[in-house]
């Protein structure tokens, strides 16, 4: 009785795992002959251009000082380091072989041209909502740049992950196919805004929080998640920006990296901004409008006055802190408190961030002003502190010093736990020196990694 | 009073704790190798090591650094016996004006201290932060390679 218990357990295993694998199989599509790159649409490759910008396709498809588009980028993830592929057109070890169906199949349903299936690092679950002139699009962009000739590196997956049949068993629980169910409710800018936002945007790949297999929480849109090890904050009513986000206020920081209430685009952000710089005018402008829609209900009542006002208490918290630092007096004597993160902050960190005189260089906006110090989350407090912001290597642009080398933990942690308690109206952090130690694990874990 | 140890030695500044360290190294100890450029984390000029790292002495006030190891340019060599980064800046005549030298030799070191053979890209990624206005760049990467190739040799001699 039991060994036919067995037996049919075994069978029916089976079945099942058949029907799932026939259900995963995708055959090969053919690889094109050629590609002539002259045979594309200038007018579509520009379209391509600005929609590859729109979704930062450079930045997971490029590693540090390599070629634009031969891959090799590190993305850490809860399960194991992914690579960013090869998409230039080279023959061999790009998708220079690929037709426009493939191209479409894989951001459709994450499924390379030889049938393989792709993991969702490969934000395909958003991708599949672009449409078919979009995608079109792209692919002409992609097939006309210099083809580059380097191999992709293999994923770095935690067993049984790296089997990659286990991305076909995410798919049929998390892949929500598109095409994209535009919301009837919603027109003009904003109903674009969503379109992009969901789609090529695929701002939720950090903006949303992810559930234990790494796959976006739907109900919780937009509420906040994490992007390699920064806190990508709530876009929705959660947003823990003193000031609330307006249109406005949108366009400025996703078009110019910078917005007077808000600060700089830094961290895993600031790539986004840099690219967003090319992407179209129009489409910049209808994703503010949709992110701005997003936190409605506290815009509705966020008449100009009143954004006014808020801005205003928060630029208030900075001299209250220690008072009106002359500009010509760098050394900050004027300390409001003894603490000794009073003490760090006076001396090291008041010469650029004081609240009176000007600066050789532009200001950093108001330290009440700030979206870190008001998130619950001190990652990406700890990540300025001790990296800095720096614009990429050779480019100009805003620099802060980072502060690893010369402050020690016990230090960095008083200094944070100042800053919370000094210039926001939120409860002292809970583990600052855990999440420190967090953030320094993963650096090494980083910098560890071989390029 | 703070107690800070700079080049192995320890020296009681009174004053403000408040006071960056580059203004202590200069007007108190008369240590005149780093130098004020931007006094905001911006130019380099002003480098030293804190335990092996390099930091801008311009915006890291003192009451910070007890019990940590300062090293200064003074403390890598001395004009009869200068250092092997000292040697090779002058060997490769890397300064123009000059200004931004200490900090860019102390910046290297904080490297060597680290990894004695970098490699040229490792190099350049490392002395991304000092800036030097008149240019000599080139100079100065060469001096850094030529101090890693010497040092590299010195290790590798046998013992006579």
């Amino acid at each position: 009785m039991v060994w036919r218990i067995l037996v049919g357990l075994v069978i029916a295993a089976a079945v099942l795992f058949g029907g799932f694998y026939a259900w995963a199989w995708r055959s090969e599509i053919p690889p094109e002959q050629t590609h002539d790159a002259s045979s594309f649409d200038p007018a579509i490759v520009a379209k391509g251009a600005q929609l590859a910008a729109l979704g930062s396709c450079a930045v997971c498809h490029t590693k540090a000082g390599g070629k634009p588009y031969a891959g090799g980028y590190p993305v850490a993830t809860p399960f194991g380091t992914i690579y960013g592929t090869n998409i230039t057109p080279d023959r061999e070890t790009g998708i220079g072989t690929w037709s426009a169906v493939a191209f479409q199949r894989a951001m459709r349903e994450g499924v390379t041209r030889n049938g393989q299936h792709l993991y969702p690092a490969f934000p395909y679950d958003h991708f599949t909502y672009a449409t078919d002139s979009d995608i079109n699009a792209l692919y002409a962009f992609i097939m006309t740049r210099e083809p580059a000739r380097q191999k992709n590196r293999r994923a770095d997956l935690i067993f049984p992950l790296n089997i990659r049949l286990f991305a076909a068993a995410w798919k049929l629980m998390f892949l929500h196919r598109g095409p994209y169910q535009a919301d009837a409710t919603r027109h003009d800018d904003r109903a674009r805004g969503a379109y992009l936002t969901a789609g090529l945007g695929h701002c939720g790949a950090c903006h949303t929080p992810r559930n234990s297999f790494g796959a976006e929480k739907r109900a919780q849109a937009f509420d906040g998640g994490v992007g390699e090890g920064w806190r990508a904050p709530a876009l929705n009513e959660n947003s823990s920006a003193p000031v609330p986000w307006t249109e406005k206020a949108l366009f400025n920081y996703l078009r110019h990296g910078f917005d007077t209430d808000h600060g700089y685009a830094v961290g895993p952000m600031g790539p986004v901004a840099r690219n967003l710089a090319k992407a179209s005018d129009s489409d910049v402008h209808a994703i503010a409008a949709y992110v701005a829609s997003l936190s409605g209900a506290r815009n509705g009542a966020a008449q100009p006055a009143k954004i006014e006002a808020a801005a205003e208490a928060a630029r208030k918290l900075t001299p209250s802190a220690y008072g009106v630092t002359p500009a010509n007096q760098t050394t900050g004597s004027a300390a409001a408190s003894d603490s000794v993160g009073a003490k760090i902050f006076t001396g090291a960190c008041a010469t650029c961030h004081h609240s009176g005189g000007g600066l050789p260089v532009s200001r950093p906006i108001d330290l009440g002003l700030s979206t870190p110090l008001n998130s619950d989350d001190p990652a990406n407090v700890l990540h300025i502190i001790l990296f800095g912001i720096h614009p990429p290597a050779g480019q100009a642009g805003r620099i802060m010093p980072g502060f690893q080398g010369a402050l020690t933990e016990a230090q960095i942690v008083a200094l944070a736990d100042y800053l919370r308690a000094h210039f926001t109206r939120r409860p002292q952090w809970k583990d600052v020196a855990g999440a420190l130690a967090k953030i320094r694990r993963e650096r090494q874990a980083a910098t560890e990694t071989p390029q | 009073m703070t107690v800070l140890t700079v080049n192995g030695k320890e020296h009681r500044v009174n004053g403000d704790p408040n006071t960056p360290l580059l203004y202590v190294l200069r007007n108190e100890l008369k240590l005149n190798g780093a130098k004020f450029g931007c006094g905001l984390g911006q130019c380099g000029a002003c480098t030293v090591l804190v335990d092996h790292e390099p930091v801008f002495s311009c915006v890291l006030p003192v009451s910070v650094l007890e019990g940590r190891q300062i090293t200064t340019v003074e403390g890598l060599g001395t004009p009869e016996k200068p250092g092997a980064l000292q040697r090779a800046f002058m060997e490769e005549q890397a300064a123009q004006c000059g200004y931004c030298i200490a900090g860019m030799i102390m910046r290297a070191q904080g490297l060597l201290d680290h990894k004695p053979s970098p490699t040229d890209a490792e190099i350049r990624a490392h002395m991304e932060p000092n800036l030097c206005r008149c240019g000599t760049h080139m100079r100065i990467l060469r001096a850094i390679r030529r101090a890693v190739s010497e040092m590299k040799t010195a290790r590798t001699e046998p013992v006579r």
